[in-house]
């Protein structure tokens, strides 16, 4: 059984075999169970993954970002119709977001929010069956960190999903590195883009291709690289 | 004395799309080709040992384009193709279907217009994408699939559903089960052709292609083209059925070589 972690799964492989007949298997978002003999179709591909004491998922790679309720994301603002914006998030369809899900926006007070601005939003509705809607505040109205972001300039990165996720984990030391030797803004979409800001281009530039380069990398290739760019910007 | 249960096959191409059982349903006898095929079946009998039983080099690289969510190029001996997925993604309100994914596949021939053979090689592929891919978790969404061919050199249509497949696997687009086609060829002595390159075919009495799936080794679609008895068409079945195994253990250690990366 543990020897089947961190394997690669593939589509219609029986996973009874994989994780012994005694496992009884719950039906999450990417598998489907079949009545009867416990078999599971594998429906994405790709790592088995084990965590304490009785969870196994299959981790996998793409570039298209689908909509999950409670994911944080980058959005720019396409079209303004009604009482809503339509927002592009990078998913198969537009997303809403509703003129008063701002901080201290009322009927009256309108949100200074325009046609190609980036915001910093969270999904409230996300399914397979609904149209995605956004809101930019939390559950008590404040904005915590959500809302217009990139007035004042910076750049917006796009990179694969799992890249994300890897820079957003705990173990990942990119960002506290990068943090060391530069000071440097960013916030991080789970539909795969960032927005990074810095006192110039050029460090704008090296923090955008730290990033994209740290997708292949280990924490210490990702240290080695970090002190080498920094010494780059510096003139060495 | 004619036996009751061997009937014939006269056929021009013939494609099923759907899961069928072992034994195919018959769908008309000419009578005026039974001579013929009874001929062929004496002369299979003899010449066994001239069956070529091999598919060719299997090679294939993924994730090479920047701007699909998904590609692949996949090689089988010269015959080369790629692929590429875009996915799930926006589809126009006249395309949407409420209820599952709109599929889309673009056939490319390497040189002049598609007509209507592309149309025909575009049509088998969709039908066979529509089977694997679970449609309904993307609704009013479409994957859109461009195929290109870089070089035909036989076997065309598995070339272009095994790097349909891996362009799929490679986009993260969700799956019931792998596809995997292989070809077999015909010759006019009655023995069966492996994974046949553009010689072989055009010499060849019938050109079969088959799609298994990896649950459990069914058949999801067949081309066949050609003049074959229902026998050789079992017998190519359970040798293609058999050389699919390979294709699917291809397609694992392929993802596996990309991901020894990530």
């Amino acid at each position: 059984m543990v020897d089947s972690v961190g394997k690669v799964v593939l589509p219609g492989e029986n996973l009874t075999d994989l994780l012994g007949s005694d496992s009884t298997f719950e039906s999450s978002a990417w598998s489907r169970n079949t009545t009867g003999d416990r078999f599971s179709d594998r429906v994405k591909t790709w790592f088995l993954k084990f965590k304490e004491p009785n969870i196994y998922w299959v981790d996998s790679f793409q570039k298209r970002y689908i909509p999950q309720r409670g994911d944080s994301v980058i959005g720019i603002i396409t079209t303004k119709a009604g009482d809503v914006f339509r927002v592009d998030v990078g998913a198969s369809e537009l997303a809403t977001l509703p003129y008063l899900a701002f901080e201290s926006a009322t009927k009256r007070n309108r949100p200074d929010v325009k046609v190609g601005d980036i915001v910093y939003c969270k999904f409230l509705v996300a399914n397979k069956d609904m149209e995605p809607e956004l809101v930019c505040i939390d559950g008590s109205g404040k904005s915590a960190g959500l809302g217009v972001i990139g007035r004042d300039g910076g750049m917006l990165l796009q990179v694969p999903i799992n890249l994300v996720q890897k820079v957003l984990s705990p173990e990942c030391v990119l960002f506290k590195t990068l943090g060391k030797n530069l000071k440097y803004e960013v916030a991080v979409g789970m539909n795969g883009r960032i927005w990074i800001k810095c006192h110039t281009v050029m460090e704008t530039i090296a923090v955008a291709n730290a990033i994209s380069v740290s997708q292949h990398m280990t924490n210490q290739d990702i240290q080695k690289m970090c002190s080498q760019m920094a010494d780059s910007l510096v003139g060495f | 004395m004619w036996p009751m249960g061997l009937l014939v096959y006269y056929t021009n191409q013939f494609t099923y799309n759907c899961l069928i059982p072992n034994t195919p349903k018959v769908n008309h006898v000419k009578i005026e080709n039974i001579s013929r095929s009874f001929k062929t079946l004496n002369r299979h009998v003899a010449f066994m040992e001239s069956e070529i039983s091999k598919l060719r080099q299997l090679s294939s690289t993924l994730g090479d384009l920047s701007r699909p969510d998904g590609d692949a190029t996949v090689s089988q001996g010269d015959t080369c193709v790629t692929s590429a997925v875009y996915g799930p993604g926006e589809v126009k309100v006249t395309k949407e279907l409420l209820d599952k994914a709109t599929i889309d596949v673009v056939y490319k021939p390497k040189s002049g217009l598609p007509g209507c053979a592309e149309k025909l090689l575009e049509r088998t592929i969709r039908n066979s994408c529509e089977t694997v891919i679970l449609g309904n978790l993307h609704p009013r969404s479409s994957i859109s699939i461009t195929v290109q061919e870089i070089q035909n050199r036989g076997s065309l249509l598995s070339c272009c559903i095994n790097s349909t497949c891996m362009a799929l696997l490679d986009s993260g687009v969700s799956m019931r089960y792998l596809m995997a086609a292989v070809s077999c060829a015909i010759n006019d002595n009655g023995g069966i052709i492996m994974d046949p390159n553009t010689l072989q075919e055009q010499s060849s009495v019938a050109v079969l292609t088959f799609v298994f799936e990896n649950c459990n080794y069914g058949v999801i679609t067949v081309s066949a083209k050609g003049c074959y008895t229902l026998d050789q068409f079992q017998q190519c079945l359970s040798k293609c059925r058999d050389a699919s195994k390979y294709v699917f253990q291809f397609f694992k250690d392929s993802i596996s070589k990309k991901l020894s990366k990530q």
